[in-house]
């Protein structure tokens, strides 16, 4: 059997003339796999294709080994998906909402209602259970739409953006959720963001996409952890063609906040190297510090942010 | 180690097989619906005459002298068209938001993440309307009909007119089904639920205005096809044995009857995605 819980082949989808996939074929292991890429670039797109919300115009989806095209019911069968959007059933409180969302999933009445209570009080709204959904606040809202993917207990998730509008504390603690979904509860998940700290956190593998194609993919560590080394770098006098120089001399660069550039230097050279670089192009190196690559590295790169 | 850690396990139960979730939907609209007072109300209102033509019906059966009131197959007709007001209410008020609110919520896309296909959907929302008119049309009609056998002690009346059975029937499904889908179909146009219902209130009395203003100007009700209630009139009056009430043929209302279903099934289909696709 396949290690993939998902797979695209040669997938484009349009909307009109605007072509939000392009080509794409990607495979997104079992486990946890992050689906990262800046706004637009057609991660939603792709989870509302695999759900069969969009026809492709080409290409061939499976989901769980079965066809998107042919065997839309059976997939959304074991399928839970947290929308982006804000979303939920009118005039219902949450353990209402959810138990239905279960028997709409196939769930008989009262095992629904007993899931119900029990992924309720797993994604913290066991307090809250009785209000209805209307009341909740953005965060709330974000733990319910969790809850009712969750409730027909799927083998695979779809988690659009689901930290958005969330405050600190409510974003750690639905991060330590999906955490725990994926590594101690053995639901494979697909999570889709442009958060790359909650890809990194939660997920093993990513697949990067840009203006609706695949750009990246692999294991995180992979990814990140290339020969070389990096550095955080800050200098004084003709930065952008230092930065020329620096490329030139096979060197990485990638621009982060403030004036601090982070510098990737290939194996076989070091920090002397850049001190050199710097001495010869007459610039002053005014802060240089070791650092360890990050997802944010890797998103960079792919998407050809210098 | 979280406590949340111990509530979360995996489920091992039953899980029933695929196209049932339209049963789910219309109970859970039918039991949401039926917990509303006001609505508890206009269903009881909606049964008074009901009330009234039992009576009528058991004063004739059991006083001589009032047999003016017996019941004839124009007593059935009556009722069923009495009941239009009720029809139209009740549409309202179940039909309005059904779809609209959905829409306002984002639910569309909850409800097609799970292992529905739209049709279903749309049967589950349309069987909620639908139950709700059949009991303010078929039910009573058919209540009535058995209280005549049960009051007058006999089949004599029923076996005279056993046709009355399918024409209560046919008459209640035409009523419904049109004022039903049509009502689903502008639901699904709509998020707001108050905007659905005065289009529909005003898609239905504009066209009676209309059919009005064309007989006053034609001196003839041969363009009865206008009006959406006319055309259930007419309709039901060929169900009913009974001389049609207008010049428009049988044969047109019921095109455009039909021609009304197929345009809301159409719209349905357009509208009820889990995508919105703006291009």
């Amino acid at each position: 059997m396949s290690d993939a819980a998902v797979e695209l082949n040669n997938v484009s989808v349009s909307y009109g003339a605007n072509r939000a996939l392009r080509d794409v074929s990607a495979q997104f292991r079992t486990g946890a796999v992050g689906l990262l890429g800046p706004n637009g670039a057609g991660k939603s797109t792709m989870l509302k294709a695999l759900l069969g919300f969009l026809k492709p115009d080409q290409g061939r989806m499976e989901v769980l080994g079965l066809d998107v095209a042919r065997e839309a019911l059976a997939i959304r069968a074991r399928l839970g998906y947290m929308p982006e959007t804000d979303a939920h059933i009118p005039g219902m409180n949450a353990v209402s909402f959810v138990a239905y969302c279960g028997q709409l999933a196939g769930l008989p009445g009262a095992d629904a209602m007993q899931r119900a209570h029990e992924v309720l009080y797993y994604v913290g709204l066991g307090e809250a259970r009785y209000r209805n959904v209307e009341t909740y606040s953005t965060g709330m809202k974000q733990r319910i739409k969790l809850a009712q993917a969750l409730v027909h207990d799927p083998d695979l998730l779809f988690l659009d953006e689901p930290t958005n509008g969330m405050d600190p504390k409510g974003r750690d603690e639905m991060l330590e959720l999906i955490r725990d979904l994926a590594h101690n509860k053995n639901v494979n998940l697909i999570l889709s963001s442009h958060l790359l700290p909650d890809v990194e956190y939660t997920c093993d593998h990513v697949v990067v996409m840009d203006k609706g194609t695949v750009v990246a993919h692999g294991p995180i560590r992979d990814l990140k952890g290339p020969g070389g080394r990096v550095y955080e770098l800050r200098v004084k006098g003709d930065e952008l063609g230092f930065v020329e120089v620096l490329r030139g001399a096979g060197m990485e660069c990638h621009a982060t906040d403030e004036d601090v550039m982070r510098v990737f230097v290939p194996d076989g050279q070091d920090q002397r190297a850049l001190f050199a670089l710097a001495a010869r192009h007459g610039v002053q190196v005014r802060h240089l510090r070791p650092s360890v690559p990050t997802l944010e590295d890797v998103f960079a790169k792919a998407i050809g942010e210098g | 180690m979280p406590i949340h850690d111990q509530s979360y396990r995996r489920y091992g139960g039953r899980r029933e097989a695929l196209g049932r979730a339209w049963t789910v939907i219309a109970w859970s609209g039918i039991r949401s619906m039926i917990g509303k007072r006001k609505f508890l109300a206009l269903l009881i209102f909606a049964w008074i005459p009901f009330i009234v033509r039992a009576v009528q019906i058991y004063i004739a059966a059991n006083f001589p002298q009032a047999s003016m009131l017996a019941p004839t197959t124009s007593t059935f007709r009556e009722f069923i068209d009495q009941q239009g007001v009720f029809v139209f209410f009740v549409t309202i008020y179940v039909g309005a938001g059904l779809i609209a609110n959905d829409r306002r919520a984002n639910a569309l896309q909850i409800y097609l993440s799970k292992p529905l296909m739209r049709a279903e959907y749309i049967a589950g929302k349309l069987a909620v309307l639908v139950a709700f008119l059949l009991l303010v049309t078929w039910v009573p009609g058919i209540m009535l009909l058995v209280l005549q056998v049960a009051f007058a002690g006999s089949f004599a009346f029923l076996r005279a007119n056993l046709f009355l059975f399918p024409a209560l029937t046919l008459a209640a499904l035409i009523q419904v089904l049109l004022s039903a889908f049509t009502m689903l179909a502008l639901s699904s146009l709509s998020n707001s639920s108050r905007y659905v219902a005065i289009l529909y209130a005003g898609a239905v009395f504009f066209t009676e205005a209309m059919f009005g203003a064309l007989v006053a100007i034609t001196g003839s009700t041969a363009v009865s096809w206008v009006s959406f209630s006319a055309n259930v009139a007419q309709l039901v009056d060929v169900v009913f044995r009974l001389k049609p009430r207008y010049e428009t043929p049988w044969t047109v209302s019921m095109l455009v009857v039909v021609a009304l279903i197929a345009l809301s099934v159409s719209v349905l289909e357009r509208r009820v995605r889990g995508v919105e696709v703006v291009t």
